[in-house]
């Protein structure tokens, strides 16, 4: 781990003194989602489970080849020889391709022995369960369920996992029984990235009357919180993001790290937010600050947002975009989000003032006079600005709409339209009568 | 079976007063049959009558003279002679044999036509339609011959004329429709689009069970004029627009539907060339001269966008976004809207700007005052108009027989006694 400190430690030397030299202590503490190019042997070690490998192999997908693909399809390599899925392991090796020397080749041997074992696995918990099931007793029979779950999860065969677990629903006698299926459950359906479902079993849960472990609501946030940002549904994301518990820590690993509740909920709440929300709820929110403290550069980008500094908060973003296209869920809304938070930039820029001088307005937002006079010109027409473009002296000048002539102005258009709809529905219904006499009895 | 002569005396006997005429009118009809048979009847008999006085009988002896065919030298004479009577005729007598008098006058637009001088015919339908018309508020089947007549003689501001009354009353669709797209192709010869709109939307949203032809010409006028007036394109049919209207008018107008939905993107040049694409359809319309006008009208709508996001903007600025050539050309434009009215703005030729104004109407006038007053009184009106009509149709029989009918199906009981029972069939 010696390496990695000497990587980071350059230019976020700030950073780690305010996480008060937490070089040595786990990686968890250290700023992974930065502007650097990615570590992913930290970044990998944020995470378990089956979750670990598809983002590495995401990564992999997606990081344009060079050292970063192989070393992450390393690492996806041990990490699936750790566990029981051979498909995977095919996957994997056929993307590595031999270009990582004899060792990472294909293990057949290897694919075999594992191949058996879950046949062995699969034939023995058939018979339990058949035996559970003449027996009728309800616990070993979820139990039973529960491990064929498991076993097919760990085979990478998610479908039948997640029958499973479902099945289970009508052996669950306590409310905890019923808690474990609904996690199993949403486990799976991230995985397999049907979101709906991971939102109708958090409903399930909620429906609960028991109080909840503070740690399990955490998780169930986190996964309510994912199933609204692939829906796009940014604000509801970033409420729930931001409502989630401190506590859960790393104990949500198999799904999400807390690195990432801070930079999802931050960006949602940044493109979705107006301002004194975003001031309660994210700025003034101290459970929230111990997520933001893990990616300090999100912290920054936000109170530079708050305080108009907004060239570096665009800085920020820029250099956080990389990395960012790299992560499993945010990636396809990376460019909206974006979007959103550059237009709220522009018109919060020009609400305070009368006037704006064009050029430097350009310089805030580093770009050129008549770039920004396009973007301005779309806010405009969304009505999104009230303000009119002097194009001959370059300045942005407020404009108030006025009252008084508006309403005067709708008041005689509502006029005119009343008199032409009134006179073409007598003329419609004298037509119809005429039908009616047509049609006489 | 009486005599030429007869009817001749028996008509200068019995056209004093209203009696008389009743009794007039009954000879008349029954005389009706055997003047039609009765070669003595000539147009020089005519001439004993005097068309002020005795227009109930001069009326009967010039349907019978003109219901055959004429032979065309006769043909002038006979159109002088039917001008005169309408400049001529009493309105009273005239009413009292309505759709004769109308026949007549179909009779008379159909030869002036054949003789291809549709001008000599406007001034008198015009004179008909007032006579024939119990009330301004009531469609006559006069209505649309005239207009027709006014378009072609390109007569159009007395059909406007014809067209300022409100309409309020109509007896048969077909005269309406046509009323309604002959008016709105007058309307817009005038160049008064916004009237325009109203009248061939009347039509297109008129209740109808089959798509009429008429309905479908005028909703390809519609359209354009839409595009003409208020620079946007709506593809769905107004909501009150009939059922067979909405199904059946997308597919059978498509290139019209074309124009319109690239004429909401705001490209010039895409707009061309849907035109040229479709200008052999257009022709066939004959709206070739409309779709032109649609599509110059865009650079209008485009640099009304640009006073909503500008204050300033320079000459060639304009230009280029709005596609035009050059900014001469845009110079030329906006001076053109300056004048019409359309925008406010100041050209300052010398750094070849252009300066948006707001609109500076103060609405502290006393014109405004009446303009305002004029608009409420009318509306007032209306409001009366209405509930008098919901008045009568709540008394009118057959009404209450229909709904009474459906009442049976649906038993609400006795406290839902909106109809009496009388009226249950």
């Amino acid at each position: 781990m010696e390496r990695d400190d000497e990587e980071t430690s350059g230019p976020m030397m700030e950073m780690c003194t305010t996480n008060g030299g937490g070089e040595e202590t786990s990686s968890n503490r250290r700023p992974i989602i930065t502007g650097e190019p990615l570590d992913i042997e930290a970044y990998a070690s944020m995470y378990r489970g089956r979750t670990k490998i598809t983002r590495l192999l995401f990564i992999a997908n997606h990081c344009g080849g060079g050292n970063m693909q192989l070393e992450a399809l390393r690492m996806a390599y041990d990490e699936i020889k750790k566990g029981e899925n051979t498909q995977l392991f095919r996957e994997v090796v056929s993307k590595i391709n031999g270009r990582l020397g004899d060792k990472y080749g294909m293990d057949s041997a290897w694919c075999e022995t594992v191949d058996r074992r879950a046949e062995l696995k699969k034939g023995k918990l058939d018979s339990e369960l058949a035996s559970y099931r003449t027996n009728l007793i309800k616990e070993s029979i979820r139990m039973g369920y529960n491990d064929f779950g498991d076993f097919y999860y760990a085979c990478g065969l998610l479908n039948d996992a997640f029958k499973n677990y479902v099945r289970t629903r009508d052996y669950c006698t306590t409310a905890k029984h019923i808690i474990h299926m609904c996690m199993n459950a949403i486990l799976v359906s991230i995985e397999m990235g049907q979101f709906s479902h991971v939102s109708s079993y958090v409903n399930k849960v909620d429906q609960n009357p028991e109080t909840l472990d503070p740690i399990v609501a955490a998780k169930l946030r986190c996964a309510s919180g994912l199933a609204h940002l692939e829906l796009k549904k940014y604000k509801l994301a970033a409420r729930k993001f931001l409502d989630v518990n401190p506590e859960l820590g790393s104990s949500y690993n198999e799904v999400i790290a807390p690195q990432d509740v801070a930079t999802y909920g931050g960006l949602c709440a940044l493109a979705s937010f107006d301002r004194s929300e975003l001031k309660a709820k994210v700025i003034d929110n101290i459970n929230f600050r111990n997520f933001l403290e893990l990616v300090p550069e999100v912290r920054e980008l936000i109170n530079d947002f708050y305080s108009s500094r907004y060239a570096s908060c665009l800085e920020y973003l820029g250099s956080l975009r990389a990395n960012l296209l790299l992560d499993i869920h945010l990636h396809d809304h990376i460019d909206t989000l974006y979007d959103q938070i550059r237009k709220k930039a522009l018109i919060q820029y020009t609400l305070p003032f009368v006037s704006v001088d064009l050029s430097r307005m350009a310089d805030a937002f580093k770009t050129s006079v008549s770039g920004l006079e396009k973007e301005l010109e779309a806010l405009i027409t969304d009505d999104q600005i009230q303000a009119r473009i002097d194009s001959h002296n370059k300045i942005l000048y407020a404009r108030h709409a006025d009252q008084r002539n508006a309403t005067f102005q709708k008041v005689l258009q509502m006029g005119n339209e009343f008199d032409r709809d009134v006179r073409s529905m007598m003329l419609r219904a004298n037509l119809l009568k005429h039908e009616y006499h047509a049609r006489k009895p | 079976m009486s005599s030429v002569e007869d009817v001749i005396t028996s008509i200068q006997g019995l056209s004093s007063s209203s009696r008389d005429l009743s009794a007039l009118h009954d000879l008349l009809k029954g005389a009706n049959e055997s003047l039609r048979a009765n070669s003595d009847l000539q147009l020089s008999t005519l001439d004993q009558l005097d068309p002020s006085k005795h227009s109930l009988g001069y009326l009967y002896l010039l349907d019978v003279l003109t219901c055959g065919p004429v032979p065309t030298e006769n043909a002038s004479d006979v159109v002088l002679l039917i001008a005169r009577f309408i400049n001529a005729c009493d309105a009273v007598q005239i009413r009292l044999a309505s759709e004769k008098f109308v026949s007549l006058c179909k009779r008379f637009k159909d030869k002036v036509l054949e003789l291809g001088d549709p001008l000599r015919g406007v001034a008198p339908l015009l004179k008909a339609v007032h006579k024939v018309q119990v009330s301004t508020k009531r469609l006559t089947s006069l209505h649309p011959d005239c207009l027709q007549l006014c378009l072609l003689a390109k007569c159009y501001k007395a059909g406007f004329s014809v067209l300022s009354d409100d309409i309020l009353e109509v007896d048969q669709p077909r005269d309406f429709y046509l009323y309604c797209y002959y008016g709105g192709m007058i309307c817009i010869g005038l160049k008064r689009f916004q009237k325009a709109l109203e009248l061939l939307y009347n039509v297109v949203t008129a209740p109808m069970h089959i798509v009429n032809a008429i309905a479908l010409e005028a909703y390809k006028k519609y359209i354009l004029v839409t595009l003409i007036h208020s620079g946007q394109f709506s593809i769905s049919l107004p909501k009150c627009a009939s059922t067979a209207a909405k199904s059946n008018f997308k597919t059978l107008c498509t290139p019209y539907i074309d124009v319109g939905m690239s004429y909401n993107d705001g490209k010039i040049s895409e707009l061309e060339a849907v035109v040229v694409a479709n200008s052999s359809d257009f022709e066939k319309d004959k709206n070739l001269g409309l779709v032109k006008q649609a599509v110059s009208s865009l650079y209008k709508r485009n640099i009304l966008r640009l006073t909503q996001k500008y204050l300033t903007l320079s000459l060639q600025d304009i230009a280029n976004m709005v596609q035009l050539a050059n900014a001469k050309d845009a110079e030329m434009h906006v001076l053109q809207m300056i004048q019409d009215g359309q925008i406010h703005a100041l050209i300052n030729q010398k750094d070849g700007m252009v300066r948006f104004l707001e609109d500076p109407e103060q609405y502290k006038t006393s014109e405004m005052i009446e303009i305002m007053d004029s608009v409420i009184q009318r509306t007032i009106g209306l409001s009366k108009n209405l509930l008098a009509m919901d008045e009568s149709l709540s008394c009118d029989p057959l009404y209450l027989g229909k709904v009474g009918r459906e009442r049976q199906r649906f038993d609400f009981g006795d406290d839902f006694d909106t109809v009496p029972q009388k009226f249950s069939m």
